[in-house]
């Protein structure tokens, strides 16, 4: 079951396939019928004006919507070939195959160290790792996000200690142990001033190609300049889904044009 | 119309109005009521210091005081002044009452504020604050009537009035003031800490040891102690089950007496200015300096969660 499933992940052509998605909170629908195929290995950015959807669409990818309690969801998510709303899926592998980064960086309240390997932990089943291995794994994620050499000599000081720059790339960093296929960014440089976002917009585009990445900005140059595809949602429905230059230059729906324009949201 | 308008704009700006006087009589009224805790609490501490102050300087040994387990206060012509054994019986019960109270208490805290939702959620947050408010001769009350015989028939001892009863009595009247504030330190973790560890994998179960309770746990530790001051400051629950006998406990199942007990049944009968009146005092001083301290210390722990 699992070889398969690992077999059909290495072929698949779309990290993320979903099909007449509805979403409620209670009784207000937030999401009509969203058919996307985003593909694997590149950066896909979702704009749209202030409650479109996006984030909400985001969050249903890992289903951390249901913490809420009052949300309803019908259709299909697939990630990586497998449904995400299966009634068999344990949410634990579903969120180790897809990692999350938030508006707010939000480290753990524990060291560095910790945190880059809290998710590791959850996911080594049986046998810990030994303390060599984990600074291996430490390393190697904190080289990846460049945050290396600023923190190397401080692994065991507080997470929550550190810039917000350096705070949000510890949360991208965190993630890499577990070896997420998808990575879900929720505006993650909203918090940042703009040395910051420029740094880890950086970051992000270093990481694609080895992750599938679905980003959602308000920021639509960030949008234009950190990512290969676009999906622009308004109302909770897709409008426009195609290669970000092609929407930014030539938009094919006049809302899209309106919006990018600068005309409403 | 102008003029009237000009006229207006003429009040001289050091004119008081009615509500400029009722502003600065509110504000003095409740400066009163906001500063009336201090005041009370300093003249509690006088009363007790000079009530007590004269036996302490006067007639006090230090050493039988605290070492002594002798209390024969009224007799006449050798008096002991020993409250070894009523400290050891305070300590004992409190002691008992924390082992009782902390499961109790923080799994009714994590209960409340991690699982339950909605209804659920509010009825249990408003029961469990009614259990904290029934008063404690009710509770001791309990002690005597229920807990004495079952204490003697469960595990076959010849008295139920003991550590044991007094012991699980005030555990349970101390745990819902600590699930209570050991609640407000687990809402008061930000949620972005169980997002972030739920995005990540972790187990409902998971987020709470490994995420929520460490970062609680100052907010924790403080309900713990605010249960300590309580069960060192209570009295009347205490009198009634502990079965009252100046005793150095060797076990749990033995009689005990608490200084607060000592002085809420010895001082109706002494005679003001006596020594015996003058040391129950003197333990009325040493009671409140250890609770004070005890809750300084609690209300410091809370407060700096809050700041951190």
């Amino acid at each position: 079951m699992n070889t398969t499933a690992e077999n059909v992940s290495t072929q698949i052509e779309h990290a993320i396939h979903t099909r007449s998605l509805n979403l409620w909170y209670g009784t207000f629908q937030a999401l009509f019928d969203v058919n996307l195929d985003i593909k694997q290995g590149i950066i896909t950015s979702l704009i749209g004006p202030s409650g479109c959807g996006k984030s909400t669409f985001l969050r249903s990818v890992n289903r951390i919507n249901e913490r809420l309690g009052y949300v309803r969801t019908e259709g299909l998510i697939e990630v990586m070939g497998q449904n995400v709303y299966d009634e068999n899926v344990e949410l634990v592998q579903v969120r180790k195959q897809v990692g999350m980064v938030f508006q707010r960086p939000n480290p753990l309240p524990i060291s560095i160290r910790d945190n880059i390997i809290f998710g590791h932990r959850l996911h080594t089943e049986g046998r810990k790792p030994s303390i060599s291995e984990q600074d291996d794994i430490i390393e190697a994620a904190l080289r990846k996000v460049l945050l290396w050499d600023k923190v190397k000599d401080r692994l065991n000081s507080k997470a929550t200690e550190l810039s917000l720059e350096e705070q949000q790339k510890l949360c991208i960093a965190r993630l890499l142990p577990v070896k997420p296929s998808v990575l879900l960014m929720d505006e993650p440089c909203s918090a940042l001033d703009p040395k910051g976002t420029e740094a880890v917009e950086e970051l992000i585009w270093d990481l694609r190609g080895e992750y599938t990445i679905l980003i959602v900005t308000h920021n639509m140059a960030q949008a234009r300049r950190a990512s290969e595809e676009c999906i622009f949602m308004l109302m909770g429905k897709v409008i426009e889904h195609t290669a970000t230059e092609a929407m930014f230059v030539t938009p094919e729906h006049k809302e899209t044009a309106d919006y990018i324009e600068g005309r409403y949201g | 119309m102008q003029q009237g308008g000009n006229k207006m704009s003429h009040d001289a700006f050091d004119r008081r109005t009615t509500d400029w006087y009722i502003d600065k009589l509110m504000q003095s009224l409740v400066f009163i009521g906001g500063i009336s805790a201090i005041i009370f609490i300093i003249g509690i501490f006088v009363f007790i210091t000079m009530e007590g102050m004269d036996f302490v300087i006067s007639r006090l040994d230090p050493v039988e005081f605290f070492t002594s387990e002798y209390w024969f206060p009224s007799d006449e012509d050798d008096p002991e002044f020993g409250i070894l054994a009523l400290i050891a019986g305070t300590a004992s019960v409190t002691g008992l009452a924390m082992l009782v109270a902390i499961p109790f208490a923080l799994g009714a805290a994590i209960y409340v504020g991690e699982f339950a939702t909605g209804k659920t959620r509010e009825y249990l947050k408003v029961l469990v604050e009614l259990l904290a408010a029934i008063p404690s001769v009710v509770w001791g009350f309990i002690g005597l009537s229920i807990m004495n015989p079952l204490i003697i028939d469960v595990f076959d001892v010849p008295v139920g009035l003991n550590i044991l009863n007094a012991g699980i009595i005030l555990g349970l009247m101390a745990a819902p003031i600590m699930a209570s504030i050991a609640e407000d330190a687990l809402k008061a973790v930000p949620d972005g800490y169980r997002e972030a560890a739920e995005a990540m994998g972790a187990t409902r179960w998971q987020v709470i040891f490994k995420v929520v309770l460490p970062a609680a746990k100052n907010g924790l530790l403080g309900a713990v102690l605010l249960g300590v001051g309580r069960g060192f400051g209570e009295t009347m629950a205490v009198l009634m089950a502990t079965g009252h006998s100046v005793n150095m406990p060797d076990s749990i199942f033995d009689s005990v007496r608490a200084l607060t007990a000592t002085i809420a049944a010895e001082l109706g009968e002494t005679a003001v200015g006596s020594d015996h009146y003058g040391v129950l005092f003197t333990i009325g001083i040493f009671l409140f300096l250890i609770t004070f301290l005890i809750n300084l210390t609690a209300d410091l722990i809370v407060r700096g969660v809050r700041k951190g």
